[in-house]
């Protein structure tokens, strides 16, 4: 056993931290959020899901065995399992089988893989894949549902449920837009914003009338993630509580958020939405802890993830506010990984015994 | 004298937090929420320490033949004495110091010189050493004895009674003694830093040294204080190790210059720097010593033995080593003969199984050896067996750098390891050194500990340095070259 070929080469100790636990860890995090809107949006949901995941890792899995790399080796990192998961939660839960399949394409080869694959991507997978659906596919990415739970009266079955995805059936009269969308179109035909949010509450013209309290606990239209503000953020703290992320991006994300939506509001509530508006509708809880935390694609220095958390905020308020689409967490995460690299060139931290400018530094009282 | 007093005024002793009130805010909140001093960064790895720490030093037999390398500490090697088959007497000088940077060798038992030649190190190649068949028959008396007041000596005679002694720091270290207390030309020493963190995982010696060795370390700290003119000692002492530091509070007369205090427990608060910088808030320059900011930092142990050794003229001939581990039946803290191989030490303690690796120091920043008839050495603190199924020996798969950050949180000099490893994989070592610091790196395994996806960055460190190493040995001799023709 003690020989010149078995001598191992120090520290021999470690932490019992691993990359699989890391990625299981956030899985478990995301849950009860879910379960819960899986059950929400019943067997069509259910279906899509599977679909998303299984495409990403099978794409993970070609992409591997095509570059000659370890196949089930890599694969256990549990990578392509979160990002296919993350991806399914920001899609609309009835859409059909393909944008699914075809979203997995997109963040996998050519988000992930093209880049060098783990730890080497630039931009967050998931994101460049809802981005390219939704830029592609505005009419199928936007086609909102509202809740219809599992075992309820109005659900449908497992046979039409199978119809919906694979089929592209959706049956009339169960779309409904989020209340970010709603919003959006209202203010363009010239209705005022807090009179628009009285009457997404009162669900004039919809099919399904949420009310505010539901904006939060998730019985609205939107995507898998979208929904359920309160359970994603149980699952964000429970992250934090268990270090695998701190506390600077979602914080700053959601701060920044709220202030301009605030600072807005009392300007001018008419053509702004209210900050706590802003923070518990849309993505915004799936945005600031999953996905803007994303290791790979976010700042390594806290100063650095400071910025960046920062910069999410603002390009979310701006796009949310000035632009075209309603929703806007996944172009500002996207953006703002890209200048991730620069962030981190200039949050350097400063070295032990050398000044900010990586001098050495001086001695003091040098005779 | 003059020339002194003025860097003395502009060097005095610091007082912590009297520069700015948002200075002494942040430290007033460190400690409310971290408790005992600290420094930035750090680990927390699993202490071990139970194993051994109650367990009162005892005596290790000595081995039929012992090994003395004759560099067993930074700088020249040591000149020998003796001839092959020449007998001498425990304690007799046996090898002297080459200048100023080397240290004598001493006999660590009575015995015949068996023969000069290369013995195994762990550090890997072969060194010349000396093997000194032990008579087990002989009483083992130190005859080379010499009664002296060091409080009567001169600084010069001081510094060279350390030489003399053989001193070279215990903790690991194994730089030469003597050469600390002469700091450069232009530094003045004000502060004494004597370090009892023992932050490694298993060892326990230097614990139990300051419980049980308390006197011989008090003579010691005012050698040294006399030694470097420092005005005052402080001992750190990690906080998981309080019994210690009530022990030397309760010892040391109330008119010493000499404190105790309490740091954070955490990794690597005993590499000097670190330690340096929780108890005085000083940071040394990069790429300088701590004399630059007027510190001299000794292991307690050190001490403990220039206390014992200097008022007798003796040698250091033996050390306190930790021997414990999963795979040690009866681990302990024992006085262990300079040149015990490590076979021997492990036999004495008993082994549940078959060994897996065998260290010496502590787990992070120890080295495993290739054989065990590599001896203790003077800068050996621990000796830590690990069983073959032990869980940091196993094979761990190694993912891609997922840029977690883990690392850059732990790395105490704030480098970043992360993109370092990546410029190791891409053969960037030119770029790792001259754009990311790679030579401010002291190898203390933080980052390695840390890393989620298991890269060994400690491992990828080392080798580029001493790749850079030897591109820039070639690339002095090929400008020699050119220069002669």
């Amino acid at each position: 056993m003690i020989g010149a070929e078995t001598t191992k080469s120090g520290p021999f100790a470690h932490s019992t931290n691993t990359v699989r636990q890391t990625m299981f860890t956030v899985i478990l995090a995301l849950s009860p959020a879910t379960l819960f809107n899986l059950y929400l949006f019943g067997w069509p949901s259910i279906l899509l899901f599977g679909v998303t995941i299984g495409a990403c890792v099978v794409t993970e899995a070609i992409c591997l065995a095509l570059a000659g790399r370890p196949v089930t080796h890599t694969l256990s990192d549990g990578s392509a399992v979160l990002t296919g998961w993350l991806l399914a939660m920001t899609l609309p839960p009835w859409a059909p089988w393909w944008i699914g399949v075809l979203g997995a394409v997109f963040a996998i080869p050519l988000a992930k893989q093209a880049f060098g694959g783990l730890g080497q991507n630039l931009f967050n997978p998931a994101m460049v894949a809802r981005v390219a659906l939704l830029v592609s596919f505005p009419v199928v990415m936007t086609a909102w549902i509202a809740p219809h739970p599992l075992f309820s009266a109005s659900a449908p079955g497992l046979a039409d449920s199978i119809a919906i995805t694979f089929g592209g059936q959706v049956p009339d009269g169960v779309t409904a837009a989020t209340a970010l969308g709603y919003v959006k179109t209202e203010l363009s035909r010239g209705i005022p914003v807090f009179q628009s949010l009285v009457e997404y509450g009162r669900g004039s013209n919809l099919t399904y009338t949420p009310d505010l309290m539901d904006l939060a606990t998730g019985y609205k239209p939107g995507s898998l993630g979208e929904t359920s503000a309160i359970l994603i953020l149980i699952g964000g703290l429970f992250l934090m509580r268990r270090r695998i992320i701190t506390w600077h991006i979602p914080v700053t994300v959601l701060g920044t958020l709220f202030l301009m939506g605030t600072l807005f509001n009392l300007l001018d509530p008419g053509r702004f939405a209210p900050g706590l508006f802003h923070v518990i509708s849309g993505a915004t809880f799936l945005g600031a802890f999953f996905i803007a935390t994303d290791y790979v694609t976010s700042p390594v220095s806290e100063k650095g993830q400071l910025i960046f958390g920062i910069g999410v905020g603002l390009l979310t308020w701006v796009i949310r506010t000035f632009a075209g689409y309603p929703e806007g967490m996944a172009f500002a995460v996207l953006l703002m990984n890209s200048l991730t690299p620069i962030i981190d060139q200039y949050t350097r931290p400063r070295l032990f015994g050398r000044t900010r400018k990586g001098e050495p530094l001086p001695l003091k009282g040098k005779a | 004298m003059k020339h002194q007093t003025a860097v003395l005024d502009s060097q005095r002793v610091p007082e912590t937090g009297r520069s700015s009130l948002m200075k002494r805010l942040d430290q007033g909140l460190l400690r409310f929420f971290h408790g005992h001093k600290t420094f930035d960064h750090g680990i927390y790895p699993i202490e071990h320490k139970e194993l051994t720490a109650d367990k009162p030093i005892r005596r290790m037999p000595f081995a039929d033949e012992l090994v003395i390398p004759l560099l067993q500490h930074k700088g020249r090697p040591a000149i020998p004495l003796v001839k092959v088959g020449q007998e001498v007497v425990r304690g007799e000088p046996i090898a002297q110091a080459d200048h100023f940077v080397s240290v004598p060798m001493h006999a660590p038992a009575t015995g015949v010189i068996r023969a000069i030649g290369l013995a195994p190190t762990a550090e890997g190649p072969k060194t010349p050493a000396i093997f000194l068949k032990v008579y087990h028959a002989a009483s083992q008396q130190v005859l080379y004895d010499m009664e002296r007041d060091p409080e009567r000596m001169s600084v010069k005679e001081i510094i060279q009674a350390v030489q003399d002694a053989g001193l070279v720091g215990l903790g690991g270290g194994a730089f030469p003694s003597h050469v600390k207390m002469h700091p450069p030309a232009g530094r003045v020493i004000h502060t004494l830093v004597v370090n009892g963190c023992e932050c490694e995982p298993y060892l326990t010696c230097d614990h139990r040294i300051m419980l049980e060795q308390t006197d011989a370390l008090i003579r010691g700290i005012l050698i040294a204080l006399k030694a470097t003119r420092a005005e005052r000692a402080i001992i750190g002492v990690e906080d998981n190790k309080l019994d210690a530091v009530a022990h030397l509070r309760a010892r040391i007369a109330r008119h010493l210059p000499i404190t105790a205090e309490a740091v954070e427990t955490k990794y690597p608060q005993g590499a000097e720097k670190m330690l340096i910088k929780s108890l005085l808030d000083l940071e040394v320059p990069a790429g300088g010593l701590p004399a630059d900011v007027g510190v001299a930092v000794f292991n307690v142990g050190t001490l403990a033995q220039m206390g014992d050794l200097l008022p007798k003229s003796r040698g250091l001939i033996e050390r306190v080593v930790t021997v414990s581990g999963p795979a040690v039946k009866n681990p302990g803290n024992f006085v262990v003969p300079i040149g015990t191989p490590v076979r021997f030490l492990l036999e004495q303690v008993g082994l549940k199984g078959p060994l897996g690796q065998v260290i010496l120091g502590g787990p992070m920043m120890g080295m495993a050896v290739a054989s065990l008839d590599v001896p203790v050495t003077k800068s050996v603190s621990g000796v830590v067996a690990l069983e073959p199924e032990h869980p940091s020996l196993a094979r761990r798969q190694v993912y891609p750098c997922i840029k977690c950050g883990e690392c850059l949180n732990a790395c105490p000099i704030s480098l970043n390891p992360s993109m370092l490893g990546e410029l190791a994989l891409a053969r960037e070592y030119g770029t790792m050194a001259e754009q990311f610091n790679l030579d401010q790196c002291f190898e203390c395994g933080c980052c390695a500990y840390v890393c989620p996806s298991n890269i060994p960055l400690t491992q990828y460190f080392r080798i580029a340095k001493s790749i850079n190493r030897d591109a820039k040995t070639r690339h002095e001799q090929h400008l020699d070259a050119t220069k002669r023709h």
